[in-house]
């Protein structure tokens, strides 16, 4: 070495430079929680977001357990991406990826559903005749959409006749957009409906009315539209300042609000809705129906007797303590994501604060320890107003406003930057959070 | 937000990229500082000549850095709602501008040095 320090130098420069390269990468490791040693025998229902996710970040905490997850299907749904699929923003295969891609290698893995949970024996049949028994259980199911509770209804008309469905999944997002944009070019009366059972995302609804109404204005043709909001009870969206903010857009946008208007039945010939109301059933024309069908449990959970008996009775949702998603009476058990029985949290946002509490209860029992961590309903939902904004709502239980930046992105106000983290920031959070990084 | 740790952004910045891209543009970016800041101690003195060129590209990269943006999330100047969105479009602007700043002076620095200069 013929450098001096303190003399610029090449060689001195190049030497400095490695050096604090070196130094960034040593700074940026996180001491890792530190492993706890187990034979534990833990069985995930569901690998979808909160399965996936669950499944990587365990695999760093515990030393030794057997990790099985039950899927039975193998594609991987972004669902987030399901509201810009159904607007033709995105093609279908942007949520389309598959299950394999996201678990750790050192998990199981059976491609099969899950037929049958006997809590009391602590053993799982699948629909293939295996039966798996486990130490602790996470239900990660997800729910199931009620298609068959709209009378008039299938699968297979959406696309066609001014149906849409997006909730189905990507394909039938994609064919939402066939429908919605018929719709946006010809005009005509739209309803845009929601059920009144719990649901997954409360503001899909709003989102899809709001970015058809944004299309059609952009194309010239919101004039011929007459577009209908058709509210479950008296309000817009569960959190009260939120609703009221909508019903402000609304009013600016030309959307009319018909409260407690659910859903019963189709005419697809006739182009005519039936809907339940305070007045009894009543029915409306349309050019454009957006249908998403009532939500509950999956059979297997509601016949498993891990359900509320005396709350949404009928839907079937786990009954676990809506802090630590651990279940009432069987504390091997717990419940992440849609499926658990809480008043909010069915979104993936939710998902991302549950997992981690969910993983501090199951590791600290392993360790024979407890924890304080708990889930506070949080809840995110950017609530796509128009192409190239949103508003950025994140709530908790207590239907109160929880920004994540305070002073700097206003929760109710139509932004730029929210529509900017929806669709940068959004799904690449989402795939840190599946490998279990976020 | 939860956690929002600096291995949580760099993981999520690697998922909008792909971690090969990602990690590529902040090789280019390191690099690209790295032989300014070594164009810098070699001459031992700015060529407020250089600058020049490298402030006359300034705005190009700033509309750049702009148009980019708007292109890969499909908005536009319509979109922007209150005092954070003009903030935003500002500092992409300015992001643009002074990386363009360093590029244009560094190549000039590297490729185009004058004979007797340096």
């Amino acid at each position: 070495m013929t450098d001096t320090f303190g003399t610029p130098s090449r060689r001195g420069f190049l030497g400095l430079a490695l050096g604090a390269g070196a130094f960034g990468l040593a700074g940026a490791g996180k001491a890792a929680p530190r492993q706890v040693k187990t034979n534990a025998n833990i069985l995930i229902l569901g690998a979808g977001a909160a399965g996936a996710a669950l499944a990587n970040r365990l695999i760093e905490r515990l030393d030794g357990a057997a990790i099985t997850l039950v899927d039975g299907r193998r594609e991987h749904w972004y669902q987030p991406g399901f509201s810009l699929i159904a607007a033709g923003l995105k093609p279908a295969r942007y949520s389309v990826s598959q299950t394999t891609d996201w678990l750790p290698s050192d998990v199981t893995l059976k491609q099969d559903w899950a037929a049958n949970i006997d809590p009391e024996a602590r053993k799982v049949a699948l629909a293939g005749g295996e039966v798996l028994s486990y130490d602790y259980l996470i239900v990660a199911t997800g729910l199931s959409l009620d298609h068959d509770a709209i009378e008039g209804f299938s699968l297979d008309m959406v696309g066609q006749d001014g149906i849409g469905a997006l909730y189905a999944g990507p394909d039938y997002a994609a064919k939402t957009w066939q429908a919605a944009s018929k719709f946006t070019e010809n005009g005509g009366v739209g309803l845009f409906t929601r059920p009144a059972t719990e649901m997954k995302c409360a503001g899909a609804p709003l989102k899809h009315t709001f970015l058809i109404d944004d299309l059609a204005r952009k194309a010239g043709s919101r004039g011929k539209m007459d577009v209908h909001y058709m509210a479950n009870n008296n309000s817009l969206f569960g959190v009260p300042i939120v609703s009221e903010k909508v019903r402000m857009l609304f009013g600016d946008r030309g959307i009319t609000p018909d409260y407690s208007h659910v859903l019963t039945g189709i005419d697809a010939g006739s182009k005519r809705a039936r809907f339940d109301t305070p007045e009894g059933s009543v029915e409306r024309d349309y050019d454009y129906i957006h249908i998403i069908p009532p939500q509950r449990a999956p059979d297997v959970v509601r016949q498993s007797g891990l359900s509320w008996a005396d709350k949404w009775v009928g839907e079937g949702w786990m009954e676990v303590d809506k802090a630590s998603l651990r279940h009432l009476r069987y504390p091997e058990v717990f419940a992440l994501g849609d499926v658990a029985g809480v008043p909010k949290g069915k979104t993936a946002a939710s998902v991302k604060w549950q997992v981690p509490v969910v993983e501090e209860h199951l590791v600290a029992q392993i360790a024979g320890d407890t924890t304080d961590a708990a889930y506070n309903g949080y809840t995110s939902c950017p609530l796509i107003t128009q192409v190239g904004r949103a508003m950025l709502v994140e709530f908790n239980y207590n239907n109160n406003l929880t920004p994540s930046f305070p002073g700097i992105i206003a929760p109710l106000e139509e932004l730029w930057i929210s529509w900017l983290m929806k669709e940068v920031a959004l799904k690449a959070t989402y795939n840190a959070m599946l490998r279990g990084k976020a | 937000m939860q956690d929002l740790t600096f291995t949580t952004l760099i993981a999520v910045f690697e998922e909008i990229f792909g971690r090969g891209l990602f990690w590529a543009m902040v090789f280019a970016a390191l690099i690209v500082t790295a032989l300014y800041l070594f164009v810098l101690i070699r001459d031992r003195a700015v060529s407020w000549k250089k600058f020049l060129w490298a402030q006359l590209s300034m705005p190009f990269g700033a509309i750049a850095a702009v148009l980019f943006v708007q292109g890969m999330t499909r908005s536009g100047f319509a979109d922007i709602g209150g005092p954070i969105d003009a903030i935003v479009l500002l500092a992409v602007a300015a992001g643009g501008a002074v990386g363009m700043a360093i590029l244009v002076y560094t190549i000039e620095s590297l490729f185009w040095r004058q004979g007797g200069e340096g």
